[in-house]
Parts: C-alpha cells; sequence; structure tokens
C-alpha cells in the first residue's frame, strides 16, 4: 500500500512535542540522513526516468521497463527501515514495507503480462511522489530544518496519492490473476511428501479482500496525524 | 448528633472519589471508608453505582500513568491522605479463565474429529465418511484429541490461577488463532491424499514414542507447579524444583520445562505425520513460549538470589 504512514506517530509526536523528542545519538543520525538522502535522490532518479520516458515515447504504456531495476533497488532498500533504528512502529513500517516489496517482485516482477498495464503506472507514480517528500521530509527533520512545505506536502499528498496507490496495486494484482491461475504460479498441490499445499491465486484474492479493512485504517490514521500536525503549528503560529 | 461524636465516628476516615482515567470525570464519590478497606470492596462498591462494571472489568489506580492497584492493596497503606482519588479504566469484558480454556481446548478437539469422519463439504463429495487406509492417520487423531482432553482435564483440576480473567478480545483472537490452525493441520493429515512418513513406520513409532514421554513429562511439570502453590501459598515466594519423579530432573536444566516439553510434543507430532504444517505450528508455538520462558525465567533470577546459575529458559544450555 502506497500511504506514508512509516515513521508518523512518533515523528508527528516530535513535531508537536519538540521537548519531548528522544533522538538518535550522532552516529545513528549520520547514518540516518545518508540513507533519506540516497532514497530521496532514488526516487527522484525514478520519477525523472518516468518523465524522460514518456516524452521520448510520447505515450503512457510500457513506461515501467524504464524504471524497473531503480524501482527494485529503490523500493527494496526500505527493506532497511525496519531495523528499528527509525523512531516509528515496527510494526506499521513492516507491514507498509513488506507489502510493498510483495506488489514490486512477487507481483509485478513475477507476473510478466501485467508490466504493461496502466495500472502500474498508476501505483508507480504514487509512489514515486510519496516517497520524495517522505524521504526529505525525514531528511529536513533529522537536520532540524523542516519547511512547512514539505511537512505540509507530506501530510496533504496522501489524501490523493494513498487512493491512487492503492487503486494500481488493487487492478494489478487483479490483472495477474488469471495467469497465474493458468500456470500455476507459486502454488503446491497435493499429493506431495510434506503434505502441505499453497495455492497462490487463492492468496492473492484473499490479499486485495485484506484492502478492505486495512486501507481505511491506516487512510484515517494519517488524516488524524495530519489534524494533530498541522493544527497544532497553526496554533504555534496564530499565538 | 455533637461535634465531638461526629469527629470521633470519623476520625481516620477516607474518602474516595473515583475520577475516569481519561476525561477525568467523576465517577463515584465514596465518603467514609474505613481505612483498613481493601481496593477489592472499592470495586465492590463501585459496582453498586455500575452494575455492567464488575469487579473484574475494573483497572483502578492512583496515578492515571501509573501501575494498576491490587485487589488486596489496603487504603490506609496506600500513599493517599484523607482524601483517596482513583482513576478509572474500563478493561472491557472478561473471561474467567477456565471458561478461555475451555474455548481454546474444545474448538480443536472437535475440529479435528470432523475433518478426521470426513464430514460433508470439507473434501470431495465422494471423500464423505470415508477412512484413510494409513494406520499414522488413525494415531495422528488419537494423539491430537488425548493432548486436548489432557489439557482439559489440567484446565479444570490442576491448574489454580493467580489473575481471575481474561479479556474478552483476547480470547476471541487466540481462539480464532487455535481453531483456525488445527482446522488447517487437519485439513492435510485427513486428506484422501495424504502421504504417509518417508521412513514408515520406524519413523512413526519413534516419533510416537518421544509424544508420548513428551505429554507425560508436560503434565508431570503442572503438577509440580500446582504443588508448589499449593504448599507456599501466596505470599510464600519460591521456585520449582526436580522432585523424585524423573519427568521434574528437566528443572536442572531449564526453568520452564512444561513448555520444553510441549515443544518436543508438537515437534514429534510433526515428524510423526510428516506434514509442514504442523511444522509451521510447532515453530510458532516455539517462539510464543520462548518468549514467554525467558520472561519467567528473568523473574525468577531477578527475585531469587540463590536461583540456579545452570539453568536456561527453555532449552537445556543452549536458550
Amino acid at each position: 500500500m502506497s500511504a506514508p504512514a512509516m515513521g508518523t506517530t512518533k515523528t508527528a509526536h516530535s513535531d508537536v512535542a519538540p521537548k519531548k523528542k528522544r533522538g538518535p545519538g550522532a552516529l545513528a543520525t549520520a547514518y540516518l540522513v545518508i540513507y533519506n538522502v540516497v532514497m530521496t535522490a532514488g526516487w527522484l532518479v525514478i520519477a525523472v526516468g518516468l518523465v524522460r520516458a514518456y516524452l521520448a515515447r510520447g505515450s503512457y504504456h510500457g513506461l515501467y521497463y524504464s524504471i524497473e531495476k531503480p524501482l527494485k533497488f529503490f523500493q527494496t532498500g526500505a527493506l532497511l527501515e525496519v531495523s528499528g533504528i527509525v523512531p516509528s512502529s515496527v510494526v506499521l513500517t513492516g507491514f507498509q514495507v513488506l507489502s510493498r516489496v510483495f506488489l514490486t517482485w512477487a507481483v509485478t516482477h513475477s507476473v510478466r503480462e501485467v508490466q504493461n498495464e496502466d495500472s502500474v503506472l498508476l501505483f508507480v507514480s504514487a509512489w514515486t511522489i510519496t516517497e520524495i517528500i517522505r524521504y526529505s521530509f525525514y531528511t529536513f527533520s533529522l537536520l532540524n530544518h523542516l519547511p512547512y512545505l514539505v511537512k505540509w506536502a507530506r501530510y496533504t499528498f496522501f489524501l490523493v496519492l494513498y487512493p491512487m496507490g492503492v487503486t494500481g496495486e488493487l487492478l494489478t494484482v487483479y490483472a495477474a490473476l488469471p495467469y497465474v491461475q493458468k500456470t500455476g504460479l507459486y502454488s503446491v498441490t497435493l499429493p506431495n511428501k510434506y503434505n502441505f499445499s499453497f495455492d497462490y491465486h487463492t492468496f492473492l484474492i484473499l490479499t486485495m479482500v485484506s484492502y478492505i479493512p486495512l486501507f481505511p485504517q491506516l487512510y484515517f490514521h494519517m488524516m488524524r496525524q495530519r489534524k494533530k500536525v498541522l493544527c497544532h503549528v497553526e496554533e504555534y503560529k496564530t499565538e | 448528633m455533637s461535634r465531638t461524636t461526629f469527629f470521633e465516628r470519623n476520625i481516620g476516615r477516607i474518602t474516595v472519589e473515583v475520577l475516569d482515567g481519561r476525561t477525568r470525570q467523576q465517577l463515584c464519590f465514596l465518603d467514609k471508608v474505613e481505612p483498613h478497606a481493601t481496593i477489592g470492596e472499592i470495586k465492590s462498591l463501585f459496582h453498586k453505582s455500575y452494575q455492567q462494571l464488575y469487579p473484574a472489568r475494573q483497572d483502578l489506580k492512583l496515578d492515571p500513568k501509573g501501575k494498576s492497584l491490587r485487589d488486596d492493596d489496603v487504603l490506609q497503606n496506600l500513599p493517599v491522605g484523607t482524601t483517596a482519588t482513583i482513576y478509572f479504566k474500563d478493561l472491557g469484558p472478561q473471561v474467567g479463565w477456565t471458561m478461555v480454556f475451555l474455548a481454546e481446548y474444545l474448538g480443536p478437539l472437535f475440529i479435528y474429529l470432523l475433518f478426521y469422519f470426513r464430514a460433508p463439504y470439507i473434501y470431495s463429495h465422494q471423500d464423505v465418511f470415508t477412512s484413510s487406509p494409513y494406520s499414522v492417520v488413525t494415531l495422528a487423531c488419537a494423539c491430537h484429541t488425548c493432548h486436548y482432553i489432557k489439557r482439559l482435564i489440567e484446565a479444570i483440576f490442576v491448574h489454580r490461577f493467580s489473575h481471575g480473567t481474561m479479556p474478552l478480545r483476547t480470547i476471541v483472537r487466540n481462539c480464532v488463532y487455535y481453531w483456525a490452525f488445527s482446522a488447517w493441520l487437519a485439513f492435510y493429515i485427513n486428506h484422501p491424499l495424504y502421504t504417509p512418513p518417508s521412513y514408515g513406520d520406524m519413523q512413526v513409532n519413534y516419533a510416537l514414542a518421544i509424544f508420548v514421554l513428551c505429554e507425560l513429562g508436560n503434565f508431570s511439570i503442572h503438577v509440580a507447579l500446582n504443588n508448589l502453590k499449593a504448599e507456599g501459598g501466596p505470599k510464600c515466594r519460591r521456585f520449582p524444583h526436580p522432585t523424585k519423579n524423573p519427568f521434574t530432573w528437566l528443572f536442572f536444566f531449564v526453568s520452564c520445562p512444561n513448555y520444553t516439553y510441549e515443544v518436543g510434543a508438537w515437534a514429534s507430532f510433526s515428524v510423526m505425520t510428516q506434514c509442514l504444517p504442523v511444522a509451521l505450528f510447532t515453530f510458532l508455538a516455539f517462539i510464543q513460549m520462548t518468549i514467554w520462558a525467558k520472561g519467567k525465567h528473568k523473574t525468577y533470577s531477578r527475585e531469587f538470589k540463590d536461583y540456579p546459575q545452570l539453568r536456561m529458559p527453555i532449552i537445556p544450555l543452549l536458550l
């Protein structure tokens, strides 16, 4: 899912109550700044790649191939965020990153036939814009020089980008279903020595269904964070 | 009543006000409470005003962010003056431990049997109420069933619980987990396309032997722990020791041999059925029990200065 929910809880807290912030040590901060700068740059590369490919081809079709490698690299790189050094909920972060990595590798990469779908462009664009904003937000926060614009963007753009990303993701999974069923991709049938079976087709359907309870929760969580972060700042401004 | 009599009658009495932990609204006002009243009695009084909020559901604290008060805490021993302000939180519907275990164990017991007897709508139509040609499948059913019957017996007759209840939400979550997992593993073991173990009867018999030993071991430990509580009583805290029963000799090596035996039983069940879902269940159970064992081990080590150094939480010499 494309929600920038990672790092919101405690980072938002640190926006609201700076006195209570327990930041990481100097070395960890340096590591984090480098990490976030690299990630921002990476997603900018993907954004530029998409724009250039579009201008070169003149159509939205098949742009996935122009950014396939950096997408895989930088999205997978986000797994480092689950290490717990970044002060955000490990569960929420982990879940987010795993779902993104799952979509990148287990769906888009594995089912070649969906790579030409427009839905892929939809979620890739959503992810790209979200991640550029999110990683710059972290970078500036760590350097204690967060422009209001970046904070505002991080807590506002998701309103459109999140549903956009989710739509792209769901459409892509849906498009992959017939191919998975036909080829029996990643599926194990009975009988076998270990008495186990797994139907990837059913698994994908269940994944899609899981969006129904999960997406609203994450979306409303972000909305609440938005209210907390942006409204408090306005209070300080009026004083 | 004269002023002095009023004063004499109410000397030392405490006024208790109960506020909601979140809204700070006053929920209950109790005046002239005896200083030697316990929190448990306060909870009963509170219950009188709020029918739905029976004592087990009440979480009372002196500080909204602090530790919960125990039922046997005495009012005058707490840092309160003549007026005690207590913060309340609703723990939600609670269920007694015995009921909890009944729900958690009866489910897998019956669900497995549904699969063993191949009830309708599980497997294909021609397989309804048929039976497997393999003896290991019947054996597995016997083992699984005995395991849960043993657990039920323990829950009813052996265990003594320190806390009275568990929140409803937790039970629902636990039941879903146990019931779903037992359905999943029963599905494969009793499947018409089930493949018996690669090393045949030898594999099954060895695994069965270990399974039985682990079940006996687990039972012995539960009895030993129970006796410890019985002898000691709530105030006298002792840690468990090996007894004459050889199964309890595992106490020389681990703090929580009941968990060790439990993992052993499930591991041997996995080998006996050669079924990956069972192995997965065993693995997850092992992780959870290791977490519990480590916690228990830490508690023991901290509380008893003479706690044996050799003991590990769950796996002898290793973990």
